[in-house]
């Protein structure tokens, strides 16, 4: 395609290529590649900090989510473009190591992008461009260590987890409840936490939803929810107190052998003989449960109206189709094993729980049941509440995004301080050394210095705030004052030392942030030559 | 297509197409604006339905039946939306339906007339997180203002009985039965204090039957099932002693995995049969040794099985159902039972007499007498297959409302009352709220004030001159003051027994805050291309 150009500066085209836009090369390549990032990046833009707004996305089906979480966001974006695909894969790295900041890296990347545009424009190599970042980054990764704060963690002293855990959800919808929810984020990580090895298993903790309620009817449930289940047969009781529960993954029902097998029968008597031992089968089975002390059954399969029956008889209250990560839960919070074959059940194998109840909702027949006080009590679950299913499914969002969090403190307890505060500081401390690098780098690093600078104003702007003004004073502060606490006041509370506004971030959470971001970019800049397969007419 | 580029570089290369063909992106202005006008058009459309003089809507559907309604969850859940902001209306409105069965129609009206206030808010270049900020204090102040005002008879049966059959009344009277609204409120109010507390509606049955007016309408004292008795058995039963089962009544299956029967002559074809058969004998035997004179069984019962028992005098009842064994078992106190083998512990069900009626021109089984009655039936009569719908739908309603109250017995007043109060709390906070926020809070007032607004349009009076009365009445302290849409006046609603339950109130006031908060913090619509139907061949 060639372009010229009037003399008031607008393009006009001499020669289209029709529809052979197929091969992008060199420099164009780089820049149509930069030009697709900035457009993912804008769109999150203005969903940053905590005045930061949601997004609404129809997805193929016609169903709607309304959320600010930028992972959530960018997956459902209906994307076409290569390069947009790999923002929302950056995002989704950032989501799965940290659970947290998917906004900030890619609002940080597009940044970092539009200055390296720039940079290109000016003649210089994208590898250059490229090594300029990498020095920078790790000049800031480095800075943050150093400035970093670290936090108590013994289990009376909590209050700076649940700061940390407020900070991420102050961005949230859910944020007019964030004072409970961080309260219930924190013990549901530190209950099911092992602060020796510094490892949070969160598959142990379950976040459950039911739409109804509203979002303070939140709670944790020391134990495991089982929902849209109940008790197989209508009259078994529906609470069991001091529950010792046998855990099953094989049915009630007479065994099937995986060999292929053939039972013939030719007379009355084998007849009347099978039929006998199918009803020994099924006394048999519930015989060996009842004797092994058990007064609950959960089973991963379905058992039929005999069974059933005879469990009812025996007085033994069962729970049939479980599914197999909740009967893992079960089994893990009970201290029971899960028992594969009846031949095996013997009373130690049993798991115990304090309280297991049948609970019911509103006007329509949801069920569920809940195992309380759970023998090892490694196992929690949140029970969400919420108006409606959105809400219901941004507040699950939210919540897993400061469940990370937490969890991430619990491995390395150090934090920066947010609104702003860590990347100004690493900006300044950037510009400060940009001049003692030699070479066209040093362009590269003054550029990264920038683009963080553009991120907090982004914050700002999103604030409501004048953002080069506060940006400038901000800076200017945390130069002449020494301070790096200093950020960005966007709850406008008068206060701008984030240490007193209790506004924390991970230290892990905001290395990996800019350490993403600047591989990302790295990885854009590398890109000289797209080609796509022409397609099908 | 990206739809707008701001500070788009001259190399036009640099334009590239991030998004899928014909998947969307609306942005700031542009997409606040799509979101009211969606929740605005929802709120206009169901909003004439509002209150005891609303309009009924017909849906037709794509295959041509009609439905007649004015519950709003109903109408929500028939149209076909395209919006985003107003599929969040339609899901409240469901939510409200599932959590406590009515005020779908409030619901959505609150929302959308909160929505309406922030857009003239937005209008005047006020960020929504900031009337967000405004509205969440007022609705807490408006939740706190409800709380103070409602009325607890949980621990008096009577009043208690008084309240739920006020609150019947206020639900009823905005639907098809309120003809006969002392009727229906009193069948609601004592099919659901049988239920002692327990939620689960399965637990009333509504039986419609076309013929007889509304007022032929009754709940059955014992239980109904809608089944008929099979041929030859007997029509009536005086004392029965009933067994509740659920088991194969035709042949038993074989579970034993693998067993295939083989024989080498059409003479042990027989002996087998012949064996079978007297396993189902057997354990008809068994049956009849439980002492039952009653049998009723949730599978077929087979002719054999069946002409048995009617020889022994057994009343056998076929292909119950689930729902019908569970019931009858809740009734009759009998335990459901599938082996036989130990007539001794199993507990029979017991009732004086089980009958065949017929309504209309159907035969129906009757248990009259029961031992328990936590189990009932209602029976529905009217002229019509739509009047009957919509009457088993407000019926439907009133009953959901009356169980959670009966569990949650807090009460507050209707007729616009409770709306008054809320809306003159919030006025008060407005002025002691500094800074900006204290439009949204007013704007919040104003919301809560334009719902008995729409009742007394829709009543046809003049809703200014009410809602100004209403406003000077709560004002001057007469806290008990609402519409009275009988007279087209203001009236204390305490005296007109005007009752809503405060749960429900409480969950309407919640959600519309939620769902206008969740819709004024969009500032970005993201459309993905519709998947493609498949045009299969039926």
């Amino acid at each position: 395609m060639s372009i010229a150009f009037d003399e008031a500066g607008r393009p006009f085209i001499i020669v289209r290529e029709q529809d052979k836009k197929e091969r992008l090369k060199g420099i164009e390549a780089v820049k149509a590649n930069i030009a697709a990032a900035k457009a993912v990046s804008r769109t999150l833009r203005s969903s940053l900090g905590p005045k930061g707004m949601d997004k609404m996305l129809q997805n193929q089906d016609g169903e709607v989510t309304v959320t600010n979480d930028g992972a959530t966001i960018l997956q459902q974006m209906d994307l076409q473009h290569q390069i947009a695909k790999l923002m929302v894969e950056l995002s989704k790295a950032q989501d799965d190591e940290i659970g947290d900041g998917t906004t900030g890296v890619v609002v940080l990347c597009g940044a970092l992008l539009e200055r390296a545009e720039r940079l290109i424009d000016q003649g210089i190599h994208p590898s250059r461009v490229s090594e300029g970042y990498e020095t920078a980054c790790d000049l800031s990764t480095e800075l943050l260590a150093r400035i970093s704060d670290e936090i108590t963690l013994n289990d009376t002293k909590l209050t700076e987890m649940k700061k940390v855990a407020m900070t991420t959800l102050n961005s949230k919808i859910v944020n007019r409840f964030k004072d409970k929810l961080a309260d219930i984020c924190v013990s549901a990580v530190t209950s099911v936490a092992d602060f020796e090895r510094k490892d949070v298993n969160l598959d142990l903790i379950k976040v459950e939803g039911k739409v109804g309620g509203k979002l303070e009817d939140t709670n944790l449930v020391n134990g495991i929810l089982a929902i849209d289940k109940d008790f197989s047969h209508p009259q078994m009781p529906r609470r069991v107190e001091d529950a010792k529960i046998c855990i099953l993954t094989c049915p009630f029902e007479p065994p099937k052998p995986k060999t292929k097998h053939k039972l013939e029968i030719d007379s009355v008597e084998k007849y009347k003989d099978m039929q006998k031992a199918e009803m020994e089968y099924f006394q048999d089975m519930v015989k060996k449960v009842k004797d092994s002390g058990a007064n609950l059954v959960i089973c991963q399969w379905g058992f039929d109206d005999e069974a059933n029956h005879l469990l009812y008889k025996a007085g033994l209250p069962a729970v049939r189709w479980v599914g197999g990560v909740e009967i893992e839960l079960i089994a893990l919070a009970t201290g029971g094993r899960i028992i594969p074959r009846f031949s095996e059940i013997s009373p130690e194998k049993l798991g115990r729980a304090g309280v297991v109840k049948e609970v019911h909702f509103g006007t329509t027949r949801d069920r569920m049941i809940v195992l309380e006080d759970c023998a090892k009590s490694k196992a929690v679950t949140i029970f969400v509440r919420g108006g409606n299913q959105m809400i219901l499914e941004e507040a699950k969002r939210s919540i897993h995004d400061a469940l990370c969090i937490v969890r991430n403190l619990v491995v390395d307890n150090r934090i920066v301080y947010g609104g702003g505060a860590a990347e100004i500081a690493c900006s300044n401390y950037v510009a400060e050394k940009m001049n003692e690098i030699p070479g066209v780098e040093q362009h590269a690093v003054g550029a990264f210095s920038e683009a963080l600078d553009s991120v907090v104003m982004a914050l700002a702007e999103n604030s409501g705030l004048n953002p080069i003004e506060s940006l400038g004073e901000i800076k200017a502060r945390q130069a002449n004052e020494k301070n790096a606490h200093l950020g960005i006041d966007c709850m406008g509370l008068g206060e701008s030392d984030m240490k007193k506004q209790s506004v924390f971030e991970s230290l892990q959470s905001k290395q990996k942030q800019l350490q993403h971001a600047t591989q990302m970019c790295r990885m854009i800049l590398k890109i000289d030559d797209v080609i796509q397969p022409s397609r099908y007419e | 297509m990206m739809q707008s580029m701001p500070g788009v570089p001259f190399n036009l290369d640099a334009v590239p197409t991030v998004l899928k063909d014909s998947a969307t992106e609306e942005k700031g202005e542009t997409a606040r604006l799509s979101s009211f006008v969606g929740a605005l058009a929802i709120t206009d459309l169901v909003k004439t339905t509002l209150g005891p003089k609303g309009m009924d809507k017909i849906l037709q559907s794509s295959s041509g039946s009609v439905t007649i309604t004015n519950d709003g969850a109903t109408i929500l859940k028939s149209i076909y939306i395209d919006n985003p902001a107003a599929k969040i209306l339609v899901d409240i409105s469901k939510t409200q339906d599932d959590e406590v069965g009515d005020g779908t129609t409030s619901v959505c009206c609150l929302a959308g007339e909160l929505l309406r206030e922030a857009e003239k808010l937005v209008d005047q270049r006020i960020h929504p997180q900031i009337i967000i900020a405004g509205f969440r204090k007022a609705a807490t102040c408006a939740e706190d203002a409800l709380l103070a005002a409602t009325v607890d008879n949980g621990g008096n049966a009577d009043k208690m009985r008084d309240d739920l059959y006020n609150i019947a009344c206020t639900t009823l009277s905005s639907k098809v039965l309120s003809q006969a609204r002392d009727q229906f409120s009193s069948i609601s109010v004592d099919a659901v204090l049988r239920l002692k507390g327990s939620t689960n509606l399965d637990h009333i049955q509504i039986i419609k039957k076309p013929g007889g007016s509304l007022k032929d309408s009754y709940l059955e004292e014992g239980f109904i099932l809608a089944k008929s008795l099979g041929v030859g058995q007997p029509k009536v039963m005086e004392n029965a002693k009933i067994l509740v089962s659920n088991t194969p009544m035709d042949t038993d299956k074989v579970k034993i995995y693998g067993a295939k029967v083989r024989v080498d002559s059409l003479a042990r074809v027989a002996e087998i049969e012949e064996a079978e058969r007297e396993k189902m004998m057997n354990k008809c035997e068994k049956i009849l040794d439980h002492k039952c004179n009653v049998f009723v069984n949730r599978q077929l019962i087979y002719n054999r099985p069946e002409q048995f028992f009617a020889d022994n005098g057994v009343m056998a009842i076929e292909h119950a159902d689930f729902d019908g064994i569970e019931r009858i078992a809740l009734v009759t106190g009998g335990e459901v039972v599938s082996t036989f083998d130990s007539p001794e512990t199993a507990v029979l069900g017991r009732c004086e007499k089980i009958q065949e009626i017929i309504i209309g021109e159907d035969r129906l089984i009757q248990f009259s007498g029961c031992a328990k009655g936590e189990a009932c039936t209602i029976v529905l009569r009217g002229a019509n297959e739509q009047l009957l719908d919509e009457a088993e739908r407000s019926l439907h309603d009133a009953l959901c409302v009356l169980s959670q109250t009966a569990k949650e017995t807090k009460t507050v007043l209707g007729g616009g009352c409770s709306e008054a109060l809320m809306a003159n709390a919030v006025d008060e906070l407005a002025k002691s709220v500094a800074g900006k926020e204290s439009l949204a809070v007013e704007s919040f007032a104003r919301a809560l004030r334009a719902l008995p607004g729409i009742i007394a349009d829709n009543a046809g009076y003049d809703s200014s001159e009410l809602v100004a009365q209403l406003r000077a009445a709560h004002a001057a302290g007469k806290s008990t003051c609402g519409l009275n849409m009988n007279d087209g006046t203001i009236g204390d609603m305490r005296e007109l027994g005007v009752t809503e339950s405060w749960k429900l109130k409480r969950q309407m006031l919640n959600s519309a805050t939620e769902a206008a908060e969740m819709i004024l913090r969009v500032d970005d619509i993201l459309r993905a291309t519709p998947r493609p139907r498949e045009d299969r061949p039926h």
